[in-house]
């Protein structure tokens, strides 16, 4: 089991005689001047990422991290030296790839000495416009393990804002970065953190009439990339487990389209049901216990329950007519948005987690299909149908639709851990290449995640621990 | 729209032809079970090993075969998110249905499709409420349910691979593929 365990910080830099690094020489211009605006925002930090304007503004200054002893690691990275700046690469990436802010650094800023970290020169930084001013620190232990702390201050306040520390294996380094990104991310914006997440997808490459589709794993940025099947047998629709012990997915294994549980410790797989029927679009409860999937049976399709331990019989909680599929349960577990054609054609419909009180929630013309429940249970997102595929959001009432994305081909929303930003895959016309995106929830920060091959069908895991 | 069924045909001679060479890659499994029923008509032939010379042609009762004699009618096709069997499917699940007659120890998978114009998952469904209402036509036609099974594909394996009405079209479909 790989660890990361969070530290109480202070022991490491209580010696910390604030060095003189007035080395004022390269200072970038990427830093803007703050705004009024922005002076209200630093003292009450009140500000929600769905009106992003003014964030973007905010000028966050990441340092490469420093360290108390400059030693060979058992990362990639390199030294505890490289390992620092390569980290603070990472939270770099983090905040901005997501368009949350422009943050300046870490390339091209004066770096701070280990005795700077817990003691910044604010005077330095207010000096070239920086409002936040992220430092930290690397420290290989003689076990392996790395220690990485990291350091949010308000510059204009003169004062620290919020300090982590993470102990971690090596070959988990970047996680750390993650974690520091998440903290930051978490106290300017008051939101839950999201980047020390993976994702589970389809990687997918070939011709458009015999694509090859292997399921395959990565970090929240596209980092630690793993592919876990070999593509003799077509994969489709991955779900993690709220643990990440596990991958519900679909294969064709055994010809027969089915939904098999893949457990990351063991690298083997199970079928989740056995039957003849087909079955497909699995999916986890919030709690891990339970598992839906979607079953075929005489040309109709229904939505079972089944305990994820495996075995006994599955219960089937909707009952035609026509195709019902999918869903997605309520952050609570005490409901269940799903996708039905009873009515003619695709709409989405909430029920009890029991299967009782069916409803229609979706009535805004067009199809409306692959519902998925926020975490925060404010929101589903789903695929809205009228000519083009387009990624969509409504209340779980069926009201304040609106779109986040427009293109030809937009398909299977999937929540970030917080509940803020959400990927799906775009399909080009003709060629049939996909790829994944995300965007948060104005719609205007869109973008396109690195990925080796090919890729569709993202399934967003929680927040690790 | 007998324009695009016809050039649906034309382009579905590259599946053809790769289900004949899955037909040879099977014909040991074939040869295992020799209870086939001799070909109705023509010349009793004595080879063991079907296919062997491509001039005689197919194998009476293979899938090559049935390929063959269905010209095309091994295929039917669907509107827009529908599965409802028209006239011309009728004639084409009757061929099939005679095909399947003549042979009564053939099994048929019957591969359901949809365009590449809707979500993965209820295509898959769809696909397979495709594949199912051909499998029930069949079975009014008298070929027994045992025999007959069902497989989506959803919109993963499209014959025609355009982004425009007349291959969503051609890929909406539902193929009967038996089983050598």
């Amino acid at each position: 089991m790989k660890t990361l365990s969070a530290l109480a910080l202070g022991l490491l830099l209580c010696a910390s005689g604030p060095a003189l690094a007035q080395s004022s020489g390269t200072f970038t211009p990427e830093i803007t001047a703050p705004t009024q605006e922005e002076a209200q925002q630093s003292d009450g930090l009140e500000v929600t990422v769905s009106d992003d304007s003014d964030w973007q503004d905010l000028g966050i200054a990441i340092t490469t991290f420093a360290t108390d002893a400059d030693v060979p690691t058992q990362t990639t990275a390199g030294t505890t030296g490289q390992l620092g700046h390569a980290i603070s690469q990472v939270v770099a990436g983090d905040l901005k790839n997501n368009g949350l802010f422009k943050p300046s650094g870490p390339d091209g800023l004066p770096r701070p000495a280990f005795g700077e970290v817990s003691a910044p020169n604010y005077r330095l930084w207010s000096g070239n416009g920086a409002d936040m001013l992220v430092q930290g620190y690397v420290h290989a232990g003689n076990d392996g393990t790395l220690t990485v702390g990291c350091y949010l201050y308000d510059v204009a306040l003169g004062q620290q804002l919020e300090k982590g520390g993470w102990k971690v294996a090596p070959s988990d380094w970047r996680r750390a970065g993650h974690k520091c990104a998440d903290m930051v991310y978490s106290r300017l914006s008051g939101e839950s953190p999201f980047f020390d997440s993976r994702i589970a997808y389809i990687a997918e490459t070939g011709s458009k009439d015999h694509r090859m589709k292997r399921l395959a794993v990565m970090d929240s940025d596209g980092a630690n990339h793993r592919y876990l099947t070999s593509g003799q047998a077509m994969a489709l629709t991955p779900r993690y487990s709220p643990d990440y012990s596990k991958i519900l997915y679909l294969s064709y294994l055994n010809g027969q389209p089915s939904v098999y549980a893949y457990d990351l410790t063991t690298n083997s797989q199970k079928l989740i049901f056995r039957t003849t029927n087909p079955t497909m679009a699995p999916r986890w409860s919030p709690d891990g216990k339970w598992v839906l999937f979607s079953m075929s049976q005489g040309g109709r399709t229904d939505i079972y329950r089944i305990t994820s331990a495996g075995g006994g019989t599955p219960e089937r909680l909707t009952n035609g007519p026509g195709i019902n599929i999918g869903g997605s349960y309520s952050p609570d577990g005490s409901k269940i948005v799903f996708e039905s054609d009873r009515s003619g054609s695709q709409q989405v419909y909430v029920m009890n987690a029991d299967g009782t009180n069916q409803k229609r929630i979706s009535f805004f013309g067009g199809r409306s299909a692959t519902p998925e429940w926020s975490p925060r249970g404010d929101l589903i997102a789903f695929t809205h149908i009228a000519g083009n595929l387009r990624v969509a959001v409504m209340s779980p009432a069926g009201r304040n639709m609106r779109y986040l994305t427009d293109s030809w081909q937009d398909e299977a929303p999937t929540w970030s851990p917080n509940g803020r930003i959400v990927q799906f895959f775009r399909t080009q016309r003709g060629s049939g290449e996909a790829t994944i995106w995300q965007v948060d929830l104005t719609g205007r920060n869109e973008r396109k995640l690195p990925t080796p091959v090919g890729a569709s069908d993202p399934a967003w895991g929680p927040i690790r621990r | 729209m007998p324009s695009s069924l016809s050039m649906s045909r034309n382009l579905k001679s590259g599946s053809t032809l790769l289900l004949v060479a899955g037909a040879l890659a099977l014909s040991a499994c074939a040869s295992k079970a020799p209870k086939e029923l001799p070909p109705e008509p023509g010349p009793a032939r004595t080879t063991t090993q079907p296919d062997s010379g491509e001039a005689l042609g197919p194998r009476p009762g293979s899938q090559a075969d049935f390929a063959a004699q269905m010209m095309g009618d091994d295929t039917i096709y669907f509107d827009t998110d529908k599965y409802d069997i028209d006239a011309m499917d009728q004639q084409a699940l009757a061929k099939q249905a005679q095909w399947l007659m003549t042979y009564p120890e053939k099994r048929a998978t019957i591969e359901g499709h949809a365009d590449e114009r809707g979500t993965r998952e209820y295509n898959l469904a769809l696909g397979e409420r495709r594949a199912n209402s051909a499998k029930n036509y069949l079975i009014s036609l008298g070929v027994a349910a045992s025999r007959l099974t069902t497989l989506s594909y959803g919109k993963e394996r499209p014959v025609a691979l355009g982004s425009n009405e007349q291959a969503w079209a051609q890929n909406r479909r539902a193929v009967t593929v038996t089983i050598d």
